[in-house]
């Protein structure tokens, strides 16, 4: 194969956003038939590679890319999505774009269907032609026909099983005569084992018939068992490239996460012996984009919890869940008392205190100074700062005891402002984090959930805010359980660290324990699986 | 609390028998009421076919009008009445130039035409800056087009002008030579304006009755056949539209507007398509409508067009997302049965025949709200049942 010209070649192609490099140097090639398994951890450049390859205008409104992407032999530079569809290049989005009343019939055909003339044509034009049914569903036929499945063509989107509805989405692509070339992201995320097993079969099938594909995802012991070739992705650089039978999913692991494995870690305290403080069984979480399934963990009091894993997997559902912020159910207890879901009053009654990942949305009154910010949850929830009159008839707000509170934060942590009455949205990103811990600091919690502390902040910040952390929970032995995307960073602080994968705790394991290790959960494979010996797993 | 359940994707028979009455629970109580009403006002069963068959054929088409825009996803057009007044001028104008008959109507309809074509492109455009929010919008859009419908036939039809093009001396100045149609003043429209040209012209085309034999009295019907072959066209004519690929395209729009133009669907354009079509068919409608009425109240008629066709639409158990040409049928007959009866049947009652036109203002309004109430709370059961899925492999 190697004399031809690959199907799609990719050379030095980089990228930065605002002075910020995101990709640099990726270069790989791609033959018929070939599958390409592309791994990374988020933020490795994945999504930044596809949407260049896909001609996405993100990249145009950024200052386009470098190096070059080429087709067949020809150099292509595409202005939009439609650009690269007529290319040949087909992608399947991570989330469905399937219409719920449609069948399947009229997805797999949407906006290509087959009509014929009728007289009013010459009226109306071309729109008003007729569609032709019978064709509709022959080319229905023969793309599902081609993926090695079977579903019935008549179903509607909205009443197919989810592995149903990726098929669909795929015989979408297949449909297009010119499709050369497959995009997969992430396609086995939603899906039962026993589903996925079927996909990876048909996606072979579909690379026997010459079509190339490229298969993101994070489930490692696919990639293994489909690709031919697989190319590890780390800080926007190819670090490997590799045939999945020169490597085991353990030494691919340790080369997505392979950077700071030798960071020191913080002295693992230990805690074994503490009540359990916070209990949750099966907690299911509806929060978009982050859905939990079914989590079921518990912590210790006094200790720092940490929950990572990938995006979207639900890692920060569970908090939001546990505080009421969006609809959830399943048992919580705190305390050993079951806690009523759904309803952040309650929560915050209890006392737990969160400060959100979504700081200016959850987090902040923005128009509002910092002193209101950090006195709003504790007058709300506890009538603090509060002068009563009259027997409590009337309540005054104290202003002087929030000014004397605000001042003794902002010089605690340190928050770089004007004066208390500076308004929250005049800070910066991470003064605005302060002044939301401050807030939760107020209420004097005894479980504490943060959310993504540390999530667009200078590293000067970032130091100090994990510092304020650790104090907290070693001064007022109040429970943390810190939700982060950053593993270093959950691994420096916290005690024991939870991964969530697809909605479930995939295992917990003291920070201690090796970086890869970790990597291993994240990816969605059980420790027993990829055969470390004494790992935490949970029977996946 | 919610979600305790672990009944997964499955839902028992009496889960589902109540979901049916929920979906239908608009009709279901039109029947129950009508069943209720119609004993107690004492009409033959004779007169009541009558009337029914006349209202069916004048109101059907307004009605029918609301399915395309409902179909892509834009809800309740209130926006029809736009199209209600362009019908309303052509009626104007046909009238003063006597032009009389099926001809008089397919004047005024040749009239009202590129008027309720160029209202609905208007209101396209203002309801694409307004995705999501299509009803009160087109609501809204309906007074103030009411505004400059009064000012055009208040101030600028007439025998004379009282506005002129400055400078020029030249009038603005639509001519009436009429002066039964005029006010004494001279210029602006009467509110009571008869159609005697083309009353009936139009029901009456094909004359056609039939003997009926109910409950022991025979009687005779008039059916309005000419109307009727018209509607029957239209029905096949929507029914054909749905199969095309505009009609498909907006099917995809009305699902979901995100997916349909990432596969390439023009949008916007359909969604002005969608709202052209339902004013220039409103326009239609209301010169059936009027020819069927004989009268026309200049400045009235077409206030109420709206609101009765939508709360017609709605009893017959359409939403705002989903309605069918059955809807349209069994929602003008159920409305209307609710409205001949319910004046006897508050005489009867309480004596009072006001009770009748209090309850038609009140069920219209009153429908409206519920179905919208309806419509939001089904949605939420909808995400309720989708939510089972969550937790395990549901």
């Amino acid at each position: 194969m190697p004399d031809k010209e690959p199907l799609l070649r990719v050379e030095a192609v980089g990228k930065e956003f605002f002075g910020n490099r995101v990709l640099e140097e990726v270069n790989f090639s791609l033959f018929p038939g070939e599958v390409l398994g592309l791994v990374g951890e988020n933020g490795a450049g994945k999504s930044t590679l596809m949407n260049i390859l896909f001609g996405m205008p993100v990249i145009q409104q950024t200052g386009g890319y470098e190096g070059r992407i080429l087709i067949d032999g020809q150099e292509v530079r595409f202005q939009s999505a439609f650009d690269a569809i007529d290319a040949g290049i087909g992608m399947v989005h991570q989330e469905f774009s399937l219409l719920p009343g449609f069948t399947v019939t009229e997805n797999i055909l949407l906006n290509r269907e087959p009509t014929a003339y009728n007289p009013l044509v010459e009226a109306f034009g071309d729109r008003i032609r007729t569609l032709d049914r019978q064709a509709m569903r022959r080319r229905a036929d023969e793309a599902i026909s081609l993926l090695g499945f079977s579903i019935d063509p008549d179903t509607l989107a909205s009443e197919m099983p989810v592995g149903h509805k990726q098929f669909t989405e795929i015989a979408r692509e297949i449909d297009r005569k010119n499709t050369k070339i497959l995009v997969l992201d992430e396609p086995t995320a939603v899906l039962a084992e026993s589903e996925a097993e079927i996909l990876i079969q048909a996606l072979r099938n579909l690379a026997g018939k010459g079509i190339a594909l490229i298969f993101i995802s994070h489930r490692l012991q696919e990639v293994m068992d489909l690709c031919s070739k697989v190319i590890v992705l780390r800080d926007g650089r190819v670090v490997k490239e590799t045939k999945p039978e020169d490597a085991t999913v353990f030494q691919i692991a340790s080369w997505m996460v392979g950077r700071n494995v030798e960071t020191p870690v913080a002295s693992s305290r230990r805690m074994a012996d503490t009540e359990v403080i916070l209990e949750a069984e099966k907690l299911w979480v509806d929060m978009p984009g982050e859905t939990v399934r079914e989590a079921t963990f518990s912590v210790r009091k006094g200790e720092i919890f940490g929950i990572g894993g990938l995006a979207g997997q639900g890692k920060l559902g569970i908090a939001n869940g546990i505080m009421g912020l969006y609809p959830a159910g399943g048992k919580v207890a705190v305390t050993g008392e079951k806690l009523p879901l759904n309803s952040p009053a309650v929560s915050l009654s209890r006392n737990m205190a969160f400060v959100s990942e979504d700081r200016r949305g959850v987090g902040l009154l923005l128009e509002e100074p910092i002193d209101w910010n950090i006195a709003f949850t504790a007058m709300q929830v506890q009538d603090k700062f509060v002068k009563k009159l009259l027997g409590g008839l009337i309540k005054w707000r104290d202003d002087a005891a929030m000014r004397d509170a605000a001042l003794d934060y902002i010089k605690r942590l340190e928050i770089r402002c004007t004066s208390h009455k500076q308004r929250a949205v005049e800070l910066s990103g991470g003064n605005q984090q302060k002044v939301c811990l401050a807030k939760a600091f107020v209420v004097g919690p005894e479980i504490l959930f943060v959310s993504e502390p540390t999530r667009g902040i200078d590293v000067g910040a970032k130091k100090l805010v994990l510092d304020t952390i650790q104090r907290v929970n070693e001064e007022f032995g109040t429970t943390i359980v810190m939700t982060s995307s950053e593993l270093e960073e959950l691994r420096s602080v916290c005690d024991r660290i939870a991964i969530v994968d697809s909605g479930r705790i995939s295992g917990t394991l003291p920070a201690s324990s090796p970086a890869e290790e970790f990597g291993v959960l994240m990816m969605g494979e059980s420790l027993a699986a990829a055969d470390i010996a004494g790992g935490n797993a949970d029977g996946r | 609390m919610m979600g305790d359940s672990n009944a997964g994707q499955k839902f028992t028979a009496s889960e589902n028998i109540r979901h049916f009455l929920i979906s239908n629970a608009v009709p279901i109580i039109f029947i129950g009421l009508s069943a209720a009403a119609i004993p107690l006002s004492g009409f033959s069963a004779g007169y009541l076919v009558q009337e029914m068959l006349t209202r069916l054929a004048r109101n059907s088409f307004l009605v029918l009008s609301l399915l395309i825009p409902i179909m892509a996803g834009m809800g309740l057009n209130f926006g029809m009445v736009l199209g209600a007044m362009a019908g309303q001028i052509g009626l104007i104008l046909v009238t003063d130039w006597s032009v009389v008959g099926i001809p008089g109507m397919i004047l005024a309809a040749i009239i009202s035409m590129p008027i309720a074509a160029l209202l609905g492109l208007i209101c396209g455009k203002v309801l694409n800056m307004a995705k999501g929010r299509e009803m009160v919008t087109s609501y809204i859009l309906g007074f103030f087009i009411n505004g400059v419908y009064q000012f055009v036939v208040l101030y600028l039809f007439g025998m004379r002008g009282i506005l002129s093009v400055p400078f020029t001396g030249t009038e603005i100045r639509i001519p009436i030579t009429n002066p039964q149609l005029v006010l004494s003043r001279g210029y602006g429209i009467r509110n009571a304006i008869n159609l005697t040209g083309i009353r009936r012209v139009l029901d009456n085309a094909f004359p056609f009755s039939m003997h009926l034999n109910i409950g022991g009295g025979t009687s005779t019907i008039n059916i309005p056949a000419g109307t009727f072959i018209l509607i029957a066209a239209f029905c096949v004519f929507i029914v054909w539209f749905r199969r095309t690929k505009l009609g498909q395209d907006m099917r995809a729009i009305g699902q979901d507007m995100a997916i349909a133009d990432s596969s390439g669907i023009a949008v916007e354009r359909t969604r002005i398509i969608a709202i052209v079509i339902s004013t220039m068919l409103a326009a239609f409608g209301q010169i059936i409508f009027l020819q069927n009425i004989g009268t026309m109240n200049t400045y009235n008629s077409h206030e109420q067009t709206g609101m009765f066709s939508i709360a017609a639409l709605l009893i017959g158990g359409a939403t705002v997302s989903k309605a069918s040409i059955a809807n349209v049928f069994i929602g003008v007959t159920l409305f209307h049965l609710m409205f001949v009866v319910s004046p006897m049947a508050g005489k009867e009652l309480i004596g009072q025949a006001q009770l009748g036109e209090y309850f038609r203002v009140f069920v219209s309004y009153g429908i409206i709200a519920v179905s919208l109430v309806l419509h939001a709370w089904k949605r939420m059961q909808e995400r309720e049942r989708a939510r089972r899925g969550l937790r395990g492999e549901g």
